[in-house]
């Protein structure tokens, strides 16, 4: 969180923390919606991991501007964030698309469950069949020994 | 001359750990007891040489001595005294100088209140905890040194971050140090018990409350951090899945898994190799932390490249650090046998679900974190992995942990059964429905996310409190019975508690601020109103103001409900002369339910008189901390808990050891 500090100085260094701006914001209330929900996708460029939606840098409310411009031309949610990555690339969103090169990002995570259940089945597995196994049987010897034990006793 | 001194006693601090380092090493392995009790005034002196440098740059600081380069860099004369001494710690090399401060602290504190310990495992973990010393100190003294001069002093320096010029952001390194770096003695316990081959009951009594300090430090240090962010950034966020956060985060998550499993060895003699492949794995983590925050790796792979000392060296000390305890555990841990057996449902396999769902969230944000910096290093494709990703991978980790929360300390210890617990949770059914209903009429146009995490929140609440009062027979006993039961109940076992209901209050606070909040975006001039989430927010006007080092612009806000006046919100602008740097500083008047919230921005061009303002409500956002602090005061309870600090099993280990 502290080193946030650095990253966040590239951007508000320039503009203060101010991301949307009254001028930018639609009349349209429900446009407006779409609109900041498509913003939290989209990645400020020339900040370190902030959303259009968070920053203050210029280069963020252009994309805004943008991205309100296109939904007030008609576009759907995904035509306009298709229009934005066709500018400015896949790193322009904060949750990448599932392609060959994200391949190990996305399954990762069901891979590590996954492994980590089947570390937790073999676990038992091998629990169970170590108890089945745990109390060895009496060798001759210790028979014998004992017999003699309660033998003695008795 | 103060500095130079300073820097003298940093480099014989170097020494000293050297020392730590090596001789207690030797003695542990031949049984030679002149060289074994060289550890303990091997760590005091350390510390105390470390304290007298940390001294001596804080001097630095405090007089505003402009010929050392670090001060000149970080500091300014006009600058209130509390952030000159918060500002040694404020950059890179003081900030390091901190870290190895707190770890000569921690290796001190073991040596003189660990008395019961025997002398060839104390030698060993100081031994280790030496080591991790002279890593660090040579770092600092190489690549990173606070106590070089200027040919030529300045007149006066550049001045520190106004970022950084903050009561949360000034204590939040501290906290996180203490975190990272409490976890270093849990490692060192792990590695001594490679090197000694055995992991009993009373070791894990006594890693046991250094993991739970290490764990509360760190809640602390991040808590800061997201409550430094929702105040300071002016619009109400407190977590962004940021690398830096994350840094901070996946060793949190890690030794939470720790300080459950060092339960299940110390009540139960079982899961000894994972809980120590654990306690590695957490500092490891911590270390990882320390590199990526401090190596610049995460601007960019390029600039990390460009100027590799510092990025390098800390690599290099990553490296040996994980990898070498990581091949002392492969070859090591094997032999560390476990006696105790379990069924899948019991106490020990709900300990053993939270470390396996606890693990996988620390390694998918881990995944996540790193996966852009791997792919570029490489030189694949530039990804972002934001909040969107984290969220999406997270949450479903998260949610049956917080669900199992509530089952889990009411199962038997070896063998339990399910469907008696879940009946006794019939209290926790009723609520959670309740919750779920009440926030569906509040909130019916909201995410399904802030239902379900109420819902989550008010079942981990209720059925934390049913186990407290199955164990407390409370309504089947005579109530004075149940307060004599609850007078005996342990630290550690209140403890749990605490945390696991400060753990559904912050779920409750998270669900709340992530689904409802509302905001308000517009110029206002004097005089006008805006109604935000049924709270009527009229500008009073801005004004001047002259603090200490920066002139700040003062919004005033006055709030009302139904007409009646509940607040009047003062926000700032600040504008620091000296780094010509504008911070903002949210106005928040914290209620029960949630937070009102006003932040003024610059005057607008075209309305007269008028300002940009940012208005909000933030429901249930206090939760969050309240809920942190509620955990960390469960840990502090489980700390105090008088069995880690008697004698009783540290004896029976003694005799065993002097047997042997």
């Amino acid at each position: 969180m502290k080193r946030l500090v650095l990253a966040l100085i590239l951007c508000l260094a320039a503009v203060n923390a101010v991301a949307v701006n009254p001028d930018e914001v639609l009349d349209d209330p429900v446009l407006e919606a779409r609109a900041r929900e498509i913003s939290k996708g989209l990645r400020c460029l020339v900040c370190q991991n902030q959303s259009i939606d968070e920053s203050g840098a210029s280069l963020a409310k252009d994309l805004r501007i943008l991205v309100r411009e296109r939904l007030v031309a008609g576009d759907s949610n995904e035509q306009v964030i298709d229009y934005v990555v066709s500018r400015y690339g896949d790193f322009v969103l904060l949750k990448p698309r599932f392609k060959s090169y994200t391949l190990a990002l996305w399954l990762g995570p069901v891979l590590i469950v996954g492994l980590g259940l089947l570390a937790v089945i073999i676990f038992f597995r091998r629990r169970t069949s170590a108890a089945a196994a745990a109390p060895a049987p009496l060798s001759k010897a210790e028979k014998k020994r004992l017999k003699a034990l309660m033998n003695g006793e008795s | 001359m103060i500095t130079e001194f300073g820097h003298y006693a940093l480099v014989t601090a170097l020494f000293a750990a050297l020392i730590q380092s090596t001789v207690p090493l030797v003695g542990a392995a031949r049984g030679d007891g002149a060289w074994i009790s060289a550890a303990k005034p091997a760590a005091i002196v350390q510390f105390v040489l470390v304290a007298i440098a940390f001294a001596a740059l804080t001097q630095a600081y405090v007089t505003s001595d402009f010929s050392v380069n670090n001060v000149y860099e970080n500091s300014h004369s006009m600058k209130p005294m509390i952030y000159k001494v918060t500002g040694v710690w404020g950059n890179h090399e003081g900030s390091l100088l901190l870290w190895v401060l707190i770890l000569a602290l921690f290796g001190c504190c073991l040596a003189l209140f660990s008395r019961r310990l025997p002398p060839s495992l104390m030698a060993r973990v100081l031994a280790v905890q030496g080591m991790i010393g002279v890593g660090f100190l040579a770092f600092i003294l190489f690549t990173s040194n606070p106590f070089l001069r200027l040919p030529h002093a300045p007149l006066d320096g550049t001045g520190l971050n106004p970022l950084l010029q903050d009561p949360g952001l000034a204590l939040h390194p501290p906290f996180l140090y203490l975190g990272y770096v409490g976890f270093s003695v849990a490692f060192s316990f792990a590695i001594a018990a490679l090197l000694e081959g055995r992991v009993d009951a009373a070791w894990a009594r006594w890693v046991r409350p250094w993991t739970m300090a290490a764990w509360a430090f760190l809640t602390i240090g991040v808590g800061l951090g997201s409550w430094w962010a929702y105040y300071e950034l002016g619009w109400g966020g407190w977590w962004f899945w940021d690398p830096v956060e994350n840094a901070s985060f996946i060793p949190w998550l890690s030794g939470t898994a720790l300080l459950h499993s060092v339960i299940v060895v110390e009540k139960r003699d079982t899961m000894k190799a994972w809980t120590v492949f654990l306690a590695i794995v957490t500092f490891s983590l911590s270390l990882l932390g320390t590199f990526l925050v401090r190596s610049g790796v995460l601007t960019s792979v390029h600039a990390f490249a460009t100027d590799p000392a510092r990025g390098v060296f800390i690599l290099i000390l990553l490296i040996l650090v994980a990898g070498g305890s990581l091949a002392l555990f492969a070859s090591r841990g094997p032999a560390l046998k476990s006696t105790g057996l379990f069924q899948p449902i019991s106490r020990e396999g709900g300990l053993l679900l939270n470390n396996l769902l606890m693990s996988a969230a620390a390694a998918v944000v881990l995944l996540g974190t790193l996966y852009p910096l791997f792919l570029d290093a490489i030189g694949g494709a530039k990804v972002s992995v934001g909040a969107p990703f984290f969220n999406s991978v997270f949450f479903p980790i998260m949610t049956p942990m917080a669900a199992a929360m509530a089952v889990g300390p009411l199962l038997a210890w070896k063998r339990g059964d399910l469907f008696p617990a879940l009946k006794k949770l019939w209290a926790a059914f009723v609520m959670t429905a309740a919750a779920v209903i009440a926030t569906w009429s509040f909130h019916s146009d909201g995410p399904p996310i802030g239902l379900l995490g109420m819902g989550l929140a008010a079942w981990l609440f209720t059925g934390t409190l049913v186990e407290f009062a199955e164990r407390a027979k409370l309504a089947r006993v005579p109530l004075l019975e149940s307060f004599k039961r609850m007078a005996h109940f342990s630290g550690a076992s209140w403890g749990m508690t605490l945390a696991h209901l400060g753990l559904a209050v912050a779920i409750a606070g998270m669900a709340g601020a992530g689904s409802w909040k509302v905001e308000s975006i517009q110029v206002m001039k004097p005089g006008d109103s805006v109604d935000v989430a049924g709270y009527q927010y009229t500008f009073n006007g801005a004004r001047q103001r002259q603090g200490p080092n920066y002139s700040s612009t003062v919004g005033s806000f006055t709030v009302r409900e139904d007409g009646r006046e509940i607040v009047t919100l003062q926000s700032e602008k600040r504008v620091y002369p000296v780094r010509n740097m504008p911070t903002t500083e949210a106005a928040i008047h914290t209620m029960f339910l949630g937070d009102l919230y006003a932040v003024i921005g610059d005057p607008d061009k075209d309305v007269e008189g008028g300002f940009i303002t940012r208005l909000y409500y933030n429901p249930f956002v206090v939760w969050l901390w309240a809920g942190g602090l509620i955990m960390v005061l469960g840990a502090a309870l489980s700390v105090a808990d008088r069995r880690y600090r008697i004698g009783a099993p540290a004896h029976r280990r003694q005799a065993a050891t002097a047997k042997v």
